[in-house]
């Protein structure tokens, strides 16, 4: 019974989507008040049908109700509860309502919160929000049914795929979702801004809060993707450039170009074309890694089962949407004004340079996922493009984008005096030399590579501190004049010296986990010892224990350092019954400045066991440096102009105040 | 209505047009084109270590082969390796390494790390006789019957239940059969 309210309320949901997106839109194009009302309470009521489906469908997982064939291809009656609700979005079926569970989400959120935009922006925006749902809610309703019953019900379900039942991985996707789907919103609003012919200043400072917490969110989904590679897949690297990660990769390239082409659009009011640009690229982008996980045009490891009619489907489906935006985008953007000009060296000027070199890391990053396929197409010819290609294309192009990060924030508007900004930089430029110095002092006469990535990440994360403090004036003025420009300085400068220092602790720990990383692979007998990066690896034997639904090889490692203990490793190879798969969790210690990280293997059958151990300097600055990336969105966020309603109840005060209501501050 | 805003249409486009093509390729089906046929013409020098090197000449001689197409890049080829390293040392199976796009130094390197089961390696620095062979990606691996002939290939990691179920078994019956076929003459 509870599959079918489920599937009747995705077809309910289908039917206000095409309402959504079709009658408001008609009414607020011919001044039809009422039709344009039907945006929100449709926007509304589309979020609370999605959400009964959802429910519905996780009600199923929950109580392995096997007579629903998605449950039965996804779940087991012994997996555990997490597992089983991780379960619900495990599936190409699943994921799919939680996209358009997200997409709802978001859609009712402009309705219900957005009192401050222009009626006629938000009708519009909504109109399209109800659009995309209306291609998200037919493939699921036509083409991938998560509620097809299965007659007659099996006694159990085969289960879910063991590599996917784990924490790291039952977060991923929902909050890959996020990311992507709150890209539509940008995506609407750059539609709804075509339409009308007008984009200024008060547009972007709308469409920014989106793009900074959908960003935030593809941010945390690609970290736990990583994090997830590094401990599961038990060989300690932690990207692969497989298509699907950078499928979540690219959207992330250029929603980050997008973050801050909207600042100049909000503060400078030009480079508008391209910022509306950007943003139907990043949706299109978001679709088109939605189209290569599902539709099998790429191998991956990742990907769903394809079938060929879901691929068509998706194909239409992103011709439709991308084709019918860039053509909208090709007749109309000519008709928007450019604003200001600027010097080449200027904030502006910096951030043009910012968003070419994303653009063109991206492009490389498309290329070498696609390149396959479109010699396929062209050609008949196979090729495969590795990591080879990656490093030597992606790498190249980010260094420059990293040398700018720190000079970039600290330029002026219009016209900026780059030697100044470089004197203020002093302190930065002796923390390079201190880095450089060091790690060659260290690490002796090594290769480049690595001194250059060192240097890069020291003068961005001192670089961010400098623009921070020269900001708050520490150490030129008093203590309390400093703490009084601490409260006053607007979140969002906070924000960016946390992104910025975040990336430069990424590229640290990215540096030196490459290229000081102790590897030892041998087969271990109990009492047998390894050192490893100068810590002492005793094993101590492997049991088996048993777990909910698998059996796990467990392995003893204790750790020495100086001959003291300091720790007992216990990486685990799991054996799965339904379906039959082994899975690896290495075990991983963050000790001084390193992670340990020791994965235990097959048996060799004479008492010994197949053991890798690593010591990976500076690995774990890789998680922290993306949480400080987060948490400076998110404090960016919480900035006085992005708050909901702000510029309105500032408005309503001012109103008070003097007698003549004064328009609404174009910038905070 | 000026023309430079119409780039990102045309680009889309053509984009659009691959991606169309490409889903009517369905690349896992693609490879089964070569299932049946004789080992392509092809001859690649060694490595150290291997200098015989890998050639259409090495097929055909009445035994049945293991083609495993690895790269010391290629993180999943580590995962199977070990099964390989393990028929190795049970012996009785030929196995062929085609060593796609990779350095020498780092393939030698490689093989003296995680261990060596291979009886010749063919070293394909360009990736022209992976083509050849319809390799898509890395690893992959493909049964090579006494007459030349590619019986089967996996595309992805070789795993246990892989091995036991769909490579074991068809050797065994190519072996067979070539036993058969020498019988009758």
């Amino acid at each position: 019974m509870i599959p079918e309210i489920g599937y009747f309320a995705l077809v309910l949901a289908l039917v206000i989507a095409v309402a959504q997106g079709t009658i408001p839109l008609i009414g607020v194009q011919r001044g039809i008040d009422s039709w344009a009302a039907v945006a929100r309470p449709a926007a509304v009521i589309q979020f609370v049908l999605v959400t009964i489906a959802f429910l519905a469908l996780l009600q199923a997982f929950v109580v392995s109700d096997f007579s629903v064939m998605n449950v039965v291809a996804n779940s087991h009656t012994n997996k555990p509860m997490l597992y089983k609700i991780s379960g619900t979005w495990g599936s190409h079926e699943g994921s799919l309502v939680m996209w358009v569970l997200i997409l709802s989400a978001f859609g009712a959120a402009v309705a219900v919160f957005g009192n401050n935009l222009p009626p006629a922006l938000r009708t519009r925006v909504l109109a399209i929000q109800g659009l995309i749902a209306v291609g998200f809610l037919s493939f699921s309703v036509f083409l991938s049914n998560p509620f097809e019953r299965v007659v007659p019900a099996p006694l159990d379900g085969r289960g879910l795929n063991p590599l996917l039942q784990d924490p790291g991985l039952a977060f991923h996707p929902p909050f890959l979702y996020l990311g992507y789907v709150g890209f539509s919103i940008a995506f609407s609003f750059a539609i709804a801004a075509l339409i009308e012919g007008r984009v200024d200043p008060a547009w972007a400072r709308w469409v920014r809060p989106w793009t900074l917490a959908s960003w935030g969110f593809l941010t945390v989904g690609i970290a736990l993707g990583s994090w997830w590679a590094y401990y599961e897949l038990g060989w300690g690297g932690w990207w692969f450039w497989d298509p699907v990660e950078n499928a979540s990769f690219m959207p992330w390239l250029a929603g980050t170009a997008l973050l801050h082409s909207s600042i100049v659009v909000e503060k400078r009011d030009t480079l508008k074309t391209w910022t509306i640009l950007l943003a139907i690229l990043t949706f299109s982008l978001s679709l088109l890694g939605t189209f290569i996980v599902r539709s099998g045009v790429l191998n991956s490891v990742h990907a769903f089962a394809s079938d060929p009619a879901r691929g068509i489907f998706i194909l239409g489906f992103l011709v439709l949407v991308v084709g019918g935006s860039l053509t909208l985008f090709a007749i109309r953007a000519p008709a928007l004004k450019g604003g200001g000009l600027f010097a080449p060296i200027s904030r502006e000027g910096a951030l043009v340079l910012n968003n070419l070199l994303l653009i063109s890391a991206l492009a490389t990053v498309l290329l070498g996922t696609l390149y396959p396929l479109f010699l396929d197409a062209l050609t008949g010819e196979k090729v495969t493009v590795g990591p080879p290609f990656f490093n030597r294309t992606f790498v190249p192009l980010m260094v420059p984008l990293i040398a700018m990060m720190a000079v970039g924030p600290m330029l002026a508007w219009k016209r900026a005096d780059l030697a100044g900004a470089m004197s203020r930089l002093k302190v930065a430029i002796a923390a390079v030399l201190i880095v450089v110095l060091a790690t060659f002092y260290l690490s002796g006469n090594g290769p480049v590579l690595p001194l250059l990535g060192m240097a890069l990440g020291a003068w961005l994360v001192v670089g961010a501190l400098t623009e921070l403090s020269g900001r708050l004036k520490l150490f030129r003025a008093t203590a309390r004049d400093s703490w009084n420009r601490a409260k006053n300085l607007p979140r969002s400068a906070y924000g960016t010296a946390m992104a910025h220092g975040g990336v430069g602790i990424v590229i640290l720990g990215m540096t030196a986990s490459l290229s000081w990383e102790t590897e030892k692979l041998q087969v271990m007998r109990p009492g047998d010892s390894v050192d490893v990066g100068g810590y002492e690896f005793v094993f101590e034997g492997a049991r088996n224990v048993p777990g909910p639904n698998y059996t796990a090889l467990r392995g003893t490692f204790r750790v020495l350092r100086g001959g003291r203990e300091i720790t007992v490793m216990e990486p685990e190879t799991r054996t799965y019954s339904v379906p039959p798969m082994q899975t690896t969790e290495a075990a991983i210690k963050p000790v001084r400045l390193a992670d340990l990280y020791a994965v235990v293997g097959d048996p060799d059958g004479n008492g010994g066991y197949a053991t890798r151990l690593y010591h990976k300097p500076l690995l774990n600055w890789l998680w922290i440096g993306a949480l400080i990336m987060v948490a400076g969105a998110f404090v960016s966020l919480t900035d006085r102009r992005h708050r909901v309603g702000a510029p309105a109840r500032r408005r309503r005060r001012a109103g008070a105040a003097a007698p003549a209501p004064a328009p609404a501050p174009q910038d905070a | 209505m000026r023309l430079k805003f119409f780039i990102p249409l045309l680009a889309f486009v053509v984009l659009a047009i691959s991606l169309g093509v490409g889903l009517t390729l369905k690349p896992r089906d693609i490879p089964s084109a070569l299932i049946g046929d004789p080992v392509p013409e092809f001859s690649l020098p060694g490595i150290p270590g291997h200098e015989d090197g890998l050639s259409t000449a090495d097929f055909g001689n009445g035994e049945v082969v293991l083609v495993n197409v690895f790269a010391s890049w290629c993180i999943p080829c580590r995962q199977e390796h070990p099964l390989f390293m393990e028929l190795a040392r049970t012996g009785g199976i030929k196995i062929y390494g085609l060593n796609q796009r990779d350095k020498v130094e780092d393939a030698v390197q490689w093989l003296a790390t995680f261990g060596d089961p291979y009886d010749r390696v063919g070293s394909d620095l360009d990736g022209r006789a992976g083509i050849d062979w319809g390799v898509y990606g890395v690893p992959e691996t493909f049964i090579v019957d006494g007459r030349g002939r590619i019986i089967y290939k996996h595309i992805g990691v070789v795993t246990r239940s892989v091995l036991d179920k769909e490579i074991l078994p068809r050797m065994e019956q190519a072996r067979r059969q070539a036993a058969e076929t020498a019988e009758t003459k």
